[in-house]
């Protein structure tokens, strides 16, 4: 008998709540991560939006064992709101402030996530 | 080819000559072929027949009456030659009438047309002094006295056929450079249009001046000064017609040559076909490289065994399927799997290397050559009067060292019959003249150049026929093609209109240049 496999990758976004408490490392609040993008900044060199227009926040880089990884945030997120601040129309430097409050200790995201699951479908079976 | 296929298979008993069927072969030929004979021409001792030239078969068979064992072949046979050296064909007798029909045709023509134009030109340039010397002649004694007016008109007149004069020898007194075969539409109209002017000017003034005698000379001077007047604008008429019209360009024309495909295109103005072949071939001479037959044989001999490969027997019955037969034989050609394309190649890159070499060596031996060569100034020239050689001995005295690697090249790239010894050592003594380094002097016979710079009898094409479907005195038009024939080649000519340009403007700002970084920057939070 041969058996025929097609599969398929279905890619579908999902919204994730993450919350980050921030590390104090001397006089400095950090979260670990790094963000790119930013509507005064060149949506096409964005390697992790789908859609090359798309002026929006996206985390470029997390580091390894920091708030943000531990919260549960990956490479490639794109962050819709902080603490309840739309982040989709907000210049670079705009969204750094944003995340970078010195009086507060703890962000709230709201993230967009593009996640890839494999469907396998047996096609043909003879 | 086909033609060539029928004599073959149709007079292929001929080709195997052996004693025993011979007579009764031949006195079947010339009683087939005697009837020919006698239309041909009874005075004239030999016939043409359209063969093949490729087909030696009939040429022969003049040699083969006498190999031939027949005792009576002096009676039967027909002496069916080409034209041989002592004996003048139909056709030669045709060709030599013809050409002098024409030769005296054109010349009658060309002589005719000029002294129309120059009677008719004097009686113009004559005419308004005849007026006005006329009535001077004629009634002097009646004549109203007229004082200054009078004078300031004739001098007026007088200056104004100055101008005519000059104007008419700075237009149209030049050497026709060119016979073309039919008038210049232009210029008849032209001469027309002057005769019936001055001609309605005659009448008017036989009738009402002459006839009447009238005395008002002040108003007879100034018809002529009006005749003068008019004459000056017909003059304007002539130059816009015969010179400005076609100087602004419509029309861009090609032209290929039909041995070698070298192209040219051309931009010319509103044109009679007859002028824009006159303009095309003034062009050729100028703009083509010469026409060199030795480099075309390469490509005939690839042709030529192209069509030796097949052969066509006919076995199915006695018809004559012509077209059955070529097809069969392109499709053969096709299938057939032959490497003459490796041969062309390998052909080709060996000639350009042989060329190359002995491009090297000649370029060495002539550099070398002219650094025997110094030029004595002026001062120096008082002080060794023993050596001093004018350029053609100078030139005598290096040529030797360089004669061998410039035949050497000249023969590689087949070039050798334009340039004769004495050619080469004018050349190198103007070069020597006039102080050219070895590379100008070796520019001539690197590079083929236009036809012009050789001599006039290695030309190949100095009659030329035009060959159109339109009539030669019509304008040209887009998409028009004619040939212009010369006995070797000929050039395709084809005619293409200049696109109408639809230009449009656009004002940029200068102070609207602004530009703006394109940012991706990274920020650790």
């Amino acid at each position: 008998p041969v058996i025929t496999t097609l599969s398929s990758f279905i890619s579908f976004s999902s919204q994730q709540r993450i919350e980050i408490h921030k590390l104090r490392q001397g006089d400095n609040l950090i979260l670990g991560f790094s963000i790119g993008g930013g509507i005064d900044q060149d949506p096409t060199q964005n390697p992790f939006s789908e859609d090359k227009t798309d002026k929006g926040i996206y985390v470029t880089r997390v580091t390894e064992g920091g708030p943000a990884e531990v919260a549960g945030l990956q490479i490639g997120d794109k962050i819709m709101q902080v603490n309840g601040w739309d982040m989709t129309m907000v210049t670079h430097d705009q969204a750094r402030k944003r995340l970078t409050k010195r009086n507060e200790e703890v962000v709230r995201l709201l993230v967009t996530r593009q996640s890839l699951q494999k469907a396998v479908q047996q096609s043909m079976m003879s | 080819m086909s033609a060539a296929m029928d004599t073959e298979s149709t007079y292929s008993g001929y080709s195997h000559y052996s004693g025993h069927s011979k007579k009764a072969h031949r006195q079947g030929r010339d009683r087939h072929k005697s009837p020919r004979s006698k239309d041909g021409s009874r005075s004239e001792k030999s016939v043409t027949i359209q063969t093949p030239p490729a087909e030696p078969l009939l040429g022969n068979d003049a040699s083969r009456a006498e190999d031939g064992q027949d005792d009576n072949w002096g009676e039967t046979t027909t002496a069916i030659t080409g034209t041989s050296e002592h004996s003048i064909s139909q056709e030669d007798i045709a060709r030599i009438s013809k050409d002098l029909e024409d030769s005296v045709g054109l010349d009658c023509r060309r002589y005719l047309g000029l002294t129309v134009a120059a009677v008719l030109g004097l009686l113009v340039f004559l005419t308004p002094i005849a007026f006005i010397l006329l009535p001077q002649i004629l009634w002097r004694d009646d004549l109203e006295p007229c004082g200054t007016v009078c004078e300031g008109l004739f001098i007026s007149v007088a200056f104004k056929l100055l101008i005519l004069l000059i104007g008419t020898w700075a237009l149209f007194f030049r050497q026709p450079k060119a016979d073309i075969p039919r008038v210049f539409v232009f210029r008849a109209l032209l001469l027309v249009l002057i005769f019936l002017f001055v001609f309605s000017y005659w009448l008017f003034y036989g009738v009402r001046i002459l006839d009447s005698k009238d005395t008002n000379y002040q108003g007879i001077v100034q018809y002529a000064v009006s005749l003068v007047d008019a004459l000056l604008f017909i003059h304007y008429l002539a130059i816009v017609l015969l010179e400005l019209r076609q100087l602004q360009p419509m029309f861009t024309v090609k032209v290929v040559r039909s041995t070698d495909g070298e192209s040219r295109y051309y931009s010319l103005g509103h044109l009679s076909i007859q002028r824009a072949a006159l303009v095309v071939l003034e062009n050729y001479y100028r703009d083509f490289t010469v026409y060199n037959p030795a480099l075309l044989t390469a490509s005939k001999s690839r042709a030529a065994k192209h069509m030796a490969g097949l052969k066509v027997y006919n076995v199915d019955g006695p018809g004559n399927n012509a077209s059955g037969q070529s097809r069969a034989m392109i499709a053969a050609a096709a299938r057939r799997r032959d490497s003459s394309h490796n041969e062309l190649y390998y052909e080709e890159a060996d000639q350009e290397r042989r060329v190359k070499k002995r491009r090297a060596r000649l370029v060495v031996a002539v550099e070398e050559a002219f650094t025997h060569i110094k030029r004595l100034q002026a001062e120096e020239q008082q002080k060794a009067p023993g050596e001093m050689m004018d350029p053609r001995e100078a030139a005598q005295a290096i040529f030797p060292s360089m004669a061998r690697a410039l035949q050497k090249y000249l023969r590689t790239t087949r070039q050798q019959q334009y340039h004769s010894m004495e050619s080469i050592l004018q050349h190198l003594s103007f070069c020597i003249t006039n102080n050219m380094t070895p590379k100008a002097f070796l520019e001539r016979y690197l590079n083929p150049g236009p036809t012009l710079q050789y001599d006039r009898d290695r030309w190949f094409s100095k009659q030329w026929t035009l060959v159109s479907e339109e009539a030669v005195t019509s304008g040209l038009q887009d998409g028009i093609v004619f040939v212009l024939k010369c006995l070797d080649f000929s050039l395709v000519v084809n005619v293409k209109k200049i696109p109408f340009i639809k230009l449009s403007e656009e004002f940029i700002d200068p102070k609207s240049h602004k530009f703006v970084l394109r940012l991706q920057s990274e920020t650790s939070v």
